[in-house]
């Protein structure tokens, strides 16, 4: 008996002092004593030595803390009880942000490395004046394919997709708004339809690309693309440049009939305890040199003109990633459509997974 | 003594009530409102009009079905012939030891098994016969499943069939019963608790996998798991996704409730 007491109070207090010093790890997050910056962004989507450049150059203590959807990011902001100084989303959750009233306006006074950036980045749907966010990287949503069973040229067009050729090969992302998206532009509409009528034929025409459909996953696909497990796989540009690193069979293109285009953005959350960080943050990694050694370091393109030019050659005129002007005028960024077509979309999605295969 | 007991109680009844009961109120709260919160049924008259919930249950079913089938075929055998084996205790030990691995992993091994430069087609393709496509399949699906749940049915029937005294079945040898008749009379009827324990463990958890209707199924095995997911976690529509939790839990209900009676009804027999 005496044994298990002995036993049980050498717990406890191993695991009050876990708790202790854990409390000890996250306090500078939970402080914001006015010194601390904290940054609450997706894992490794930031050069680190940026944030050490920033802290000898400013004396702040960056505090970096990381999330892998925008979901679940907005979710905890919206709970309350945090501090973040600053986040990125991705275009579609700015507006929902915006809409739930967890945003500050930004004092662009402050930010005068907003001229950098390039116009076709600024001024879109999902923040018309810029007022609450600035772009941090862009992409695009495109195919990827590999050499070793697809020709290449072979695919220029989202119609190309349905060729007989391509039985049991795709590999799509599971992603409702740009699976339906790829189906609605190859049939000319607009990407952000929300006529009934266009989205039941857009699900029609893209349950006849089933049989071409090998799975639907989202993160796997990094994986399988890697390995040569399928020919071709439907989506995002980032995905897309980490697959080539890893397999130099693969490449990625862009259909100029159209795509989507989309953006992840710093914002500042209404809960944040040090704006004027997170607005000092902003504006130095607008600094050319710095978004160029970012864009180097995360591999994304930066929507930072006159970062773009810094770049060397074979990064700056890759138009996989940074496509050219004709493509650029033909890609389109998700408006949030609202919970109603939303929740549209993801039904007529979910029933093309349940039928098409 | 008698305040004592309910002392003891409290941190219990706190926990079920807490983490059992609450959260299945707040699903059928959930359930029965709309997005701005008035009570509503409309949420079910959407799920049982729609065809696509409906083939979405029955699919659910039907892969738990032959899931929990084909794992009892798999293991009511083996855990007879465990019982005779000399070394049980290893025996049952290299039968638990799969399940200390994370589910995840075990998930990304067969992955590297079945896929199209996997060990399966890198085997076949010693025969001429050229990749096959294994992974992303119904059966990939089921075979992993099957996999996955056999020691939660082995263990069971193990224990059930142990129970059962020796001299029965030799009785029933001596009386001149055939093998056949052994098994049909004797050892089924005495095992089943085992069995249908070990069906319910299987049953019940196969309604919802979702995780492996993605990993191996490609998500083109689709079940109930897969649209609670994007209910709640893609469109946030919380009170549709309550809905078709509830479904579930009823489905659930309902398997315990058919296993269970038939226990009643043996032990009358006997």
């Amino acid at each position: 008996m005496k044994k298990i007491i002995i036993a049980i109070g050498a717990i406890l207090l191993a695991c009050l002092g876990l708790a202790f010093w854990a409390h000890q790890l996250e306090k500078p997050a939970a402080a914001g004593n006015g010194q601390n910056l904290i940054i609450y962004n997706w894992g490794d989507y930031l050069d680190p030595q940026l944030v050490k450049k920033f802290e000898k150059q400013t004396g702040y203590h960056v505090v970096y803390e990381t999330f892998d959807s925008n979901e679940a990011m907005y979710t905890k902001i919206k709970q309350g009880g945090t501090a973040y100084d600053l986040t990125i989303p991705s275009e579609y959750m700015v507006t929902k942000m915006r809409k739930a009233h967890l945003l500050d306006q930004l004092d662009k006074k402050e930010i005068p490395n907003m001229k950098y950036i390039g116009k076709s980045f600024l001024h879109k749907s999902f923040d018309q004046n810029n007022d609450y966010s600035v772009p941090y990287f862009w992409g695009t949503l495109g195919i990827v394919y590999n050499d070793k069973f697809v020709k290449k040229g072979a695919i220029k067009n989202w119609n190309d997709l349905w060729s007989k050729k391509y039985r049991n090969q795709i590999l799509l992302v599971d992603s409702a708004r740009d699976a339906m998206g790829i189906s609605l532009v190859s049939l000319g509409y607009s990407m952000n339809t929300t006529s009934s009528l266009r989205l039941r034929l857009a699900q029609t025409k893209l349950d006849s690309l089933g049989t071409n459909i090998k799975a639907i996953i989202s993160d796997e696909m990094k994986m399988y693309m890697i390995q040569n497990e399928a020919a071709i796989g439907l989506t995002w540009s980032g995905e897309a440049h980490e697959m080539m690193e890893n397999n130099p069979h693969l490449h990625y293109i862009v259909p100029e009939q159209g795509s989507n285009l989309w953006f992840d953005n710093f914002v500042i959350p209404k809960t944040a305890k040090n704006k004027k960080a997170a607005l000092q943050f902003i504006n130095f990694m607008l600094k050319p040199e710095n978004a160029a050694q970012n864009a180097e370091y995360v591999g994304y393109a930066t929507p930072n003109i006159k970062a773009q030019h810094l770049l060397p050659k074979r990064v700056r005129e890759d138009k996989q990633f940074y496509p050219d002007e004709k493509t650029l005028r033909n890609l389109q960024v998700f408006k949030d459509l609202g919970p109603k077509k939303t929740q549209e979309y993801n039904d007529l999605f979910l029933e093309f997974k349940m039928y098409a295969r | 003594m008698k305040t004592k007991k309910a002392f003891f109680l409290v941190p219990y009844l706190a926990w079920i009530i807490l983490f059992v009961i609450l959260p299945i109120l707040l699903i059928l709260w959930y359930s029965f409102t709309d997005s701005s919160h008035s009570f509503t049924l409309s949420n079910y008259v959407t799920f049982f009009k729609n065809g696509t919930f409906l083939k979405m249950m029955i699919n659910s079913f039907w892969y738990a079905f032959l899931i929990t089938l084909i794992t009892l075929l798999i293991s009511y055998p083996a855990a007879y012939f465990l019982t005779k084996m000399k070394n049980q205790q290893l025996w049952l030990l290299l039968i638990i030891l799969p399940t200390w691995i994370n589910l995840l992993l075990k998930a990304y091994a067969f992955i590297g098994i079945l896929g199209n430069n996997g060990l399966v087609n890198k085997f076949l393709h010693l025969f001429g016969i050229g990749p096959v496509n294994i992974l992303f399949t119904d059966f990939a699906f089921i075979f992993v499943a099957t996999y996955i749940e056999i020691p939660f049915m082995i263990l069971p029937i193990f224990n059930a069939i142990k129970e059962i005294s020796p001299a029965v079945i030799q009785a029933s040898e001596d009386l001149g019963a055939s093998k056949w008749q052994t098994f049909r009379y004797v050892l089924w009827p005495l095992s089943r608790p085992g069995v249908e324990s070990g069906v319910q463990a299987i049953f019940i958890p196969s309604l919802s996998l979702f995780m492996l209707t993605r990993l191996i199924g490609g998500n083109k095995v689709i079940t109930l798991g897969t649209a609670i997911e994007e209910y709640f976690m893609t469109t946030m529509n919380w009170n549709m996704g309550a809905t078709i939790g509830v479904v579930l839990i009823v489905l659930m209900i309902l398997v315990m409730l058919l296993t269970n009676k038939k226990t009643k009804r043996k032990k009358v027999n006997l």
